[in-house]
């Protein structure tokens, strides 16, 4: 999230889409009830009426994966009725750049397409320069290569007729919502969107999220109170995890897992720091350096030197140009390549995508390791349906893990608020947190490694001193992830001393003298205490609910970040009553800012001592063309790989160009087959968490959920001849389950074109393990493994299938 | 009239069903085993394990679609029928401090049937032994000044719990709010009953018995007469 939960309750207007905030969120709905209460619109956009929609002033129903034509269309109702904020896009946003003559876009290709290799060359897209070196801008946003310009060029084709034709939503809802949400594009207003798994899942998921924050820039809502771009994070600390490297391609703070290329820390920092030639830009990833070296700095202590790079030789690198997410290591796994897995904390036999591969994968392993509060489908593929024990070889070892009111520690919620936690009671029998299972597992191969063994120098030389007492302790790691003063030294004037907390992450530096396991929560454990343990229940003076010292969040405490942008040249809020921050003639007041620099004053002859409002972007301005991107610098509409119509209706390539596809036998695709004619998406239901397996066997929650269904409309159970409550059988090119039909005027048939198109949908909180009958499974088996070409997300939000009566 | 008051908004529940599992894990009671039978409700219907239940229903009015929530319970009459059909207060009694209609295991020895035909609104289930259950407003934390289980979950504010002065002052400056989108919203027995619903539907297509039909107080005299002769039909029985 830019902003934060409690901030929801401050918005004029609350788009939910691509989530189910009701359902999936509960406890966020508490902040929805209270804007709507002062006033705000609730709208709801989703293939079905959910208990969301129930709520929301306006639902308009559209066909799964097709949010950016959707979204599109209202980037074309915003231009066309000049209802974007000028002021803002003209100071903040890259609208007024001037793209180079090389960007082209035609027949849904963007210039530098290379078919063979199924990807761009993306510097057909960079910007012109200056003889400075800087971006040459027309601030009018007139010039015809200007961002703005080629921005409404690119939605000129979105008109709500073509929309609706894809999207399936009669034109009225389409204009309803367009209506209401781009009203918030007149200063003082400000519109939030609340989008999760239903946006992200596609083979467009980044561009799904780019669509909408170009809507947000255009109606300027990014930085403001009761703005932003909001993630629903679906666990409690994904935000955490994701902050500390959870993804193959990147290291804690985000900074870039090294490629084969980056021969050297020079190399590598030389690849990764952005430079600026604009003095007013503040390019904020110029520090890189700083927070790579004090990373490396933290995992091997006084071994890491200059000398020896820091250690950075020690650490793996990454293949330029392969990737290693997990569709791809389930790919890899099917193949036989990989030999071991952990799987720590999840449940791939139910949670992934095409989880039918990844059962036959886990049969390839020599070992596996669960480490689980309970077994799961995954711990037990070796015995699942279908499945002969005697023929599989994969050793399984199944380790305990407490629970996390068993733990001491931290959470970071979605709103980037890191929660400290005490313990509860004492871990269960000999269940032990993940702390102590990774310390110890850490302190094993460090023995093991004495003895010798093939480039044991990362192992050996880990720094690994986070216990108390023979336990983890996480106090230690908080302390370590916020870093340390590794020597005295003279910052700002102000002499550090050796062995003292990092205050913030501006004291970072890159020659070895400051350490930090994450230079985003440089500041989170300082001098001063746990911030993260802070409870005070006081508002800052400007009385939004950012409560500045309960808990903590990154960056630097800052609550809603991008916060230079919800004010103008001047300083001045653009919305006085919820105000984020503002300048009172010496210093900024209210939220901490994005940097303490005095405002901008003007465009044409910016206050040399102001930087742009952006501070993270290179250019210092919010990227409203993001030539970053692996499938274009403007979001295009492309069907999901399977889909029920032979054509794109918007241009000629029918599917994102450069989405990874997979090709083992496991990993088959259908479109416009009429064996498998229904749309068919995946959701969580409120009842149950994740693949269930906490709540499968919680007998209340089992009670009010107990089977998998599948939901369609009375007119689709009317031509199958389905019954409300009847077992059915639902297949895809992949895999087939049986589950109970909920026959709901919820669901309605899409009319596409010419078309009638059904859609259904699944849970996917179920698998055979639990409940006891062993008949309820993961609607992932239907699912295909095929993901963004940014990510990787798996597409499981649109996929095409069947459902048949047994 | 003193004592405690539920206010149940339903313009705010969006059935997440965290009031059904509180009441279950606060008075111990157990899961029954269901089948999905073609809707989120679950289990079908209110049951002697079972005191709170959200009842789901999708109906179009005016050409648009609805999905109300209903998170049904025991009304906790300020005159209960099924204490004077019952007429042993070992078996059903009214709580003196809060009002809470409590039944306890000596409804076992009362006359079952009479009982919950005597509800209006359709709440108290039999056990097997033929014990009597239903919502008993969580008397032990209400009378120690804590929130019932269901009303400490809710994360909307749809349930509410305190004085019933003050639980009667917020539903009627909800409705004079809620009444300016929805025209028909309205607050459903407020005078007669201690949860008091605020819809904004016709209140039969929440469930059918959302509001006490209009024969209820008819139904409570009857009850009354009844009780007069009630020796008669002891005697009658034993015979």
């Amino acid at each position: 999230m830019t902003n934060h939960w409690i901030d929801i309750g401050n918005s004029d207007c609350i788009l939910v889409m691509g989530s189910n905030a009701a359902e999936n969120h509960p406890v966020s709905f508490k902040y929805v009830v209270k804007a709507m209460e002062k006033g705000a619109k609730l709208l709801s956009v989703d293939p079905r009426f959910t208990r969301t929609s129930s709520k929301a002033d306006i639902y308009a129903p559209l066909r799964s994966g097709t949010d950016i034509a959707f979204l599109g269309g209202m980037i074309k109702y915003i231009l066309d009725n000049n209802l974007h904020n000028k002021d803002y896009v003209q100071a903040y946003t890259n609208a007024p750049f001037i793209v180079g003559k090389d960007y082209g876009f035609k027949d849904g290709l963007f210039s530098g397409y290379n078919r063979k290799a199924r990807k761009y060359n993306k510097s057909k897209w960079a910007f012109d320069m200056d003889k400075n070196g800087v971006p040459k801008m027309d601030r009018d946003l007139k010039h015809p290569r200007s961002v703005f310009e080629l921005l409404k060029k690119h939605y000129g084709r979105y008109n709500t007729k073509l929309v609706s034709k894809i999207t399936g939503t009669p034109e009225a809802d389409l204009l309803k919502v367009y209506r209401a949400y781009s009203a918030t594009g007149a200063k003082g207003k400000a519109a939030t969107i609340m989008y999760a798994m239903g946006w992200t899942q596609h083979t467009v998921g980044t561009q799904n999220i780019r669509t909408m924050a170009i809507i947000q820039l255009l109606l300027g809502n990014i930085g403001m109170a009761g703005g932003g771009v909001n993630a629903l994070r679906g666990e409690s600390n994904v935000q955490g995890s994701t902050d500390h490297c959870l993804l193959w391609h990147i290291w804690p703070g985000y900074l870039k897992t090294p490629r084969a290329s980056n021969v050297s820390l020079a190399a590598y920092n030389e690849k990764w720091t952005p430079k600026s030639k604009d003095p007013i830009s503040a390019n904020w990833w110029q520090n890189y350096p700083k927070y790579s070296v004090s990373l490396l700095k933290s995992f091997f202590g006084k071994k890491a030197t200059k000398k020896n790079n820091f250690g950075y030789n020690w650490l793996p690198k990454v293949d330029d140009g392969k990737a290693y997410s997990w569709l791809d290591l389930f790919d890899e796994m099917y193949k036989g390549r990989i030999k071991g897995f952990f799987a720590w904390g999840q449940n791939p036999a139910c949670s992934g995508a095409n989880a039918g591969k990844n059962r036959k994968a886990m049969a390839k392993l020599d070992w596996m390791v669960n480490v689980n509060i309970f077994d799961n489908e995954t711990g037990s593929f070796w015995r699942g349906p279908g499945v002969n024990p005697s023929a599989i070889k994969t050793e399984v070892f199944m380790l305990p893990a407490c629970v996390s009111v068993e733990k001491e520690g931290s959470i970071t919620n979605s709103g980037r608020w890191m929660q400290w936690r005490y313990q509860g009671p004492k871990p269960l029998g000999n269940s032990k947190s993940d702390g102590d299972i990774i310390m110890e597992l850490g302190l094993k191969l460090k023995k093991v490694y004495k003895q010798g063994g093939v480039f044991s120098k990362p192992i050996l030389n880990l720094k690994w001193n986070y216990m108390t007492k023979g336990l983890y302790d996480p106090h230690k790691v908080a302390k370590e992830i916020n870093g340390y003063f590794l020597k005295d030294v003279k910052v700002k004037g102000k002499l550090c001393k050796k062995g003292t907390l990092v205050p913030s992450f501006a004291w970072l530096q890159a020659d070895g003298s400051t350490s930090s396991g994450n230079w985003l929560y440089c500041n989170s454990y300082t001098g001063k205490g746990n911030m993260a343990a802070r409870r005070s229940q006081q508002d800052a003076v400007n009385k939004i609910g950012l409560y500045p010292k309960f808990s903590w969040c990154w960056p630097v405490n800052r609550r809603i970040i991008y916060n230079r942008a919800s004010v103008d040249l001047n300083g001045k809020p653009w919305d006085a009553k919820h105000w984020v921050i503002q300048w009172d003639g010496k210093k900024w007041i209210g939220d901490v800012p994005d940097g303490g620099w005095p405002p901008l004053g003007s465009l044409e002859k910016p206050n040399p001592k102001s930087k742009w409002a952006f501070i993270m972007r290179k250019h210092g301005h919010a990227q409203i063309f993001g030539p970053g991107r692996a499938d274009g610098p403007f979001p295009e509409h492309y069907e999901p790989l399977e889909c029920p119509i032979e054509k794109n209706l918007m241009n000629k390539q029918r599917m994102n160009p450069v989405a990874p596809v997979y090709k083992t036998k496991a990993d088959a695709y259908k479109t416009c087959d009429p064996k498998y004619p229904l749309v068919g998406t995946t959701y969580r239901v409120v009842e149950h968490w994740q693949t269930g397996l906490m709540t499968r066997p919680q007998p209340w929650l089992l009670e009010m959920q107990p089977q998998v269904f599948v939901e369609m409309s009375e007119e689709l159970a009317k031509l199958k001849g389905i019954k409300n409550g009847e077992r059915v059988k639902a297949t895809s090119a992949r895999g087939s389950l049986k589950c109970t039909a909920i026959v709901t005027k919820r669901f309605k048939p899409f009319k596409i074109g010419k078309n009638i198109v059904h859609q259904v949908g699944f849970p996917w909180c179920f698998g055979w393990r639990w409940p006891k009958s062993g008949k309820e499974e993961s609607a992932n088996l239907l699912t295909p493994a095929v993901g963004d070409p940014n990510t990787r997300i798996p597409e499981t939000k649109a996929f095409m299938c069947n459902v048949a009566k047994l | 009239m003193p004592g405690k008051s539920f206010f149940v908004d339903t313009t705010l529940c969006m059935a997440c069903r965290g009031c059904q599992v509180a009441c279950k894990q606060w008075n111990g009671l157990p899961a029954e085993k269901t089948v999905n039978r073609g809707s989120y409700q679950n289990p079908a219907d209110l049951s002697f394990v079972t005191y709170k239940l959200v009842r789901f229903n999708e109906v179009v009015v005016g050409g648009k679609l609805k999905w109300l929530f209903f998170p049904d319970q025991c009304r906790h009459c300020l005159e209960p029928p099924c204490e004077m059909t019952a007429d042993d207060t070992d078996a059903i009694y009214r709580d003196k401090a809060t009002g809470a209609v409590i039944y306890t295991e000596k409804t076992k020895s009362v006359d079952a049937q009479a009982v919950i035909d005597s509800c209006p609104y359709n709440v108290p289930r039999a056990g097997k032994d033929g014990t009597l259950a239903k919502c008993n407003m969580c008397i032990g934390r209400a009378k120690s000044g804590q929130l019932p289980a269901c009303v400490k979950t809710c994360p909307t504010g749809a349930m509410n719990f305190g004085d019933r002065k003050e639980m009667l002052a917020m539903a009627k400056q909800r409705l004079g709010k809620v009444k300016k989108r929805n025209p028909k919203a309205t607050l459903l027995n407020p005078n007669d009953i201690r949860v008091i619903y605020l819809v904004v539907e016709e209140p039969n297509l929440y469930y059918k018995f959302a509001v006490a039909s209009n024969s209820s107080f008819d139904i409570t005299r009857a009850v009354a007469l009844r009780r007069l002769v009630r020796p008669v039909t002891r005697l009658t029985a034993s015979l």
